[in-house]
């Protein structure tokens, strides 16, 4: 029972990579489409990225290098822990930077910069179906999904846009991939939802508690669900991040004082560093 | 000035440092022993197996220290491990009938072959708090001397009569389920769902079960019997040819009787609800059989109009290191979408706003 030396390589066991293995070349097969697994208790809980865990454990290798964000940042504390996990569990090499990375594994953004062939994106997700909270049942769902019966979430974004003028979905956004199923993009900011359509990368999507995996491989198309005449929209920030100057780039807000003080800094602070490296200034560095 | 955020390392490090001093404690206070919880905290250790749906008493004693008795963390634990354990094949169905009975009652008949024993019970104590256990002599127990007489189970004294369903055979062919090996998929067979009830929370399925007393999918319960004890584990070996003992587990059992008028086809009967958990754990058989009973509403062909009858509801919310999970997740970073919905309801205030000028010009 002592920690590392009873453990397999990367945690799971052989035989449940392979399962998992299996789940995601059936998810790669059927893009968009959620396929079961018989997801594993994890060494952290349910809803803290055990779906995107065990995504990674099955396919890293010891040559990978892997990059863990949360909220877009290396630091935050659950992205520090899974990388210290697999660290520990698979002796593999991390990395912050996402140019370096094979595997990146994330939970709620998708890296500002482009990411390339060969790179694979993990998806932490807390609920993978998309249709969930406008039908609770998971038998109704799944037929809902082989019928194509889409017709419930565009009766949604419609009432969304009679009672608030717009979409009111921020995050979390629906698309459809390659024409065919409607899937959740995890909560990510819509912000993000163009980066999907026809990366280069791999994107995979664990769902732990749910028992849930799906994929978009390489150069699929991933469209936001809109109207004609409500076209898909992504946030602009108004000031550009205070730091590096980034402008398009997803920003967070951050509080200086209680009276109504604050500045936008970059989400992804990868991205914000490499900027700031190459000499780029943002207002608060510039006033300095 | 502000600076990105940085030592998410350093901070989880040190919190650790702090959780494992607030678990240890007074230093002067003796450390406990696991065989202390072993032998002292016995049911909060069968609490902790049996949702944690692993058989051994030491490592649950070793979880329960570890998460300084929240038990819905040492069950985490506990099951955290089971998952790495290598899995040899599956052991013949425990017999029941045949356990070494330490607690044995049923409340539908006054007497019955094996009688009614009624154990190390909570049952008919005053709940007065009684500080001289601390430091009292506990006397010996009086134990019944001579052999003890056969104890059919009632479910079977009723099935003689074919007053009581029977347990039912599966179908030919049909390879009984593994919810920790193969993605639930409802509907479940009853299999699948009598084994996610047995590691389900208690608390869920106490409340689950109180709802069909209060109305909410009445099934006309009776304890039929509940029975605490000693259950021999066999294993088929396929090298050997033959099956093998490997040990003796402790269970609860609880049959309840339900009502049930009969069809065009079947003659009145009455029916089951089943409930088995690891070691002594009465109130949680009892929860899991009314909910089982509750549940078969769709096989009877019963309106499905109570939380308690319904499976997706009932199964998926059942289990608490996911529900735990889950709701604690919350507590994590979610600031990315909070932006989003931030940036959102201040666009829409403004237009808000500019519409009200509008209007008042």
């Amino acid at each position: 029972m002592n920690a590392v030396a009873s453990y397999n390589f990367a945690y799971l066991d052989e035989q449940t990579k392979r399962m998992i293995r299996r789940a995601i070349l059936k998810a790669v097969a059927i893009p968009g489409y959620q396929v079961p697994f018989s997801s594993r208790e994890m060494p952290m809980p349910y809803g803290w990225g055990t779906g995107g865990v065990q995504v990674t454990a099955s396919i890293i290798g010891r040559n990978d290098v892997l990059k863990v964000i949360d909220q877009g940042a290396d630091d935050t504390t659950n992205a520090v822990s899974i990388r210290a996990f697999f660290a520990k569990v698979a002796q593999v090499q991390t990395t912050t930077r996402t140019t370096e990375a094979s595997i990146i594994q994330t939970r709620h953004r998708i890296p500002e910069r482009k990411l390339e062939a060969g790179q694979i994106l993990v998806y932490q997700v807390p609920i993978p179906e998309p249709l969930r909270f406008l039908e609770p049942r998971e038998t109704e769902t799944r037929k809902m999904h082989a019928l194509e019966e889409y017709g419930l979430m565009h009766v949604k974004l419609y009432e969304d846009i009679a009672r608030h003028g717009r979409i009111a979905t921020t995050y979390a956004y629906p698309v459809k991939v390659e024409g065919r199923y409607v899937m959740d993009p995890s909560p990510t900011p819509k912000f993000d939802n163009p980066k999907m359509h026809r990366s280069e990368a791999l994107q995979l999507f664990g769902a732990g508690r749910e028992h849930r995996i799906y994929a978009v491989p390489p150069h699929t198309e991933v469209v936001s669900l809109d109207f004609e005449d409500h076209p898909f929209t992504i946030q602009h920030f108004d000031a550009p991040c205070a730091l590096c100057g980034a402008e398009g780039v997803y920003l967070d807000e951050v509080i200086l004082d209680d009276k109504g003080g604050h500045m936008y800094v970059c989400s992804d602070t990868d991205h914000c560093e490499e900027r700031r490296e190459a000499g780029h200034v943002g207002r608060q560095e510039a006033a300095e | 000035m502000y600076v990105a955020v940085k030592g998410g390392e350093a901070a989880i490090a040190n919190a650790h440092r702090l959780l494992a001093d607030r678990r240890r404690g007074d230093r002067s206070v003796p450390a406990l022993r696991l065989d202390q919880i072993v032998e002292q905290l016995g049911l909060a250790v069968d609490r902790a197996m049996g949702e944690g749906s692993l058989y051994d008493r030491e490592l649950a004693a070793l979880a329960i220290v570890q998460a300084r008795g929240d038990l819905i963390e040492a069950i985490f634990l506990v099951r955290a491990y089971r998952t790495t354990l290598p899995r040899f094949g599956y052991s013949r169905p425990v017999d029941t009938g045949a356990m070494l009975i330490e607690r044995r009652i049923s409340a539908t008949f006054k007497d019955l072959p094996g009688g009614q024993m009624l154990g190390p019970t909570f049952d008919y104590t005053h709940r007065l708090l009684d500080p001289s256990i601390v430091e009292a002599q506990t006397d010996a127990p009086a134990l019944r001397e001579g052999a003890t007489e056969a104890a059919p189970r009632v479910t079977d004294l009723l099935g003689q009569q074919d007053l009581m369903e029977p347990d039912g055979d599966a179908e030919e062919g049909h390879v009984v389920g593994d919810l920790t090996r193969e993605p639930l998929e409802f509907p479940l067979g009853r299999d699948l769902r009598l084994q996610a009830l047995a590691r389900a929370d208690e608390g869920f399925l106490l409340a689950l079960g109180y709802s069909t007393q209060r109305g909410y999918g009445r099934t006309h319960p009776f304890v039929g019997e509940i029975r605490i004890g000693e259950v021999e584990v066999e294993f088929d070996v396929p090298e050997l040819g033959f099956h093998v003992s490997l040990g003796r587990i402790r269970v609860t059992e609880c049959q309840m009787v339900n009502q049930f008028k009969g069809s065009a086809k079947v003659p009145p009967q009455f029916t089951r609800g089943y409930g088995l958990v690891f070691g002594q754990a009465e109130r949680k058989a009892m929860s899991m059989s009314l909910c089982d009973r509750a549940l078969r509403a769709r096989e009877f062909g019963e309106d499905i109009v109570a939380p308690a009858q319904d499976e997706e509801f009932v199964i998926a919310h059942a289990d608490n290191v996911q529900a735990t999970g889950f709701v604690e997740h919350l507590k994590l970073p979610h600031y990315v979408d909070f932006q989003a919905e931030l940036d959102l309801i201040r666009r829409m205030r403004a237009e808000h706003e500019a519409q009200s000028r509008e209007a008042a010009e």
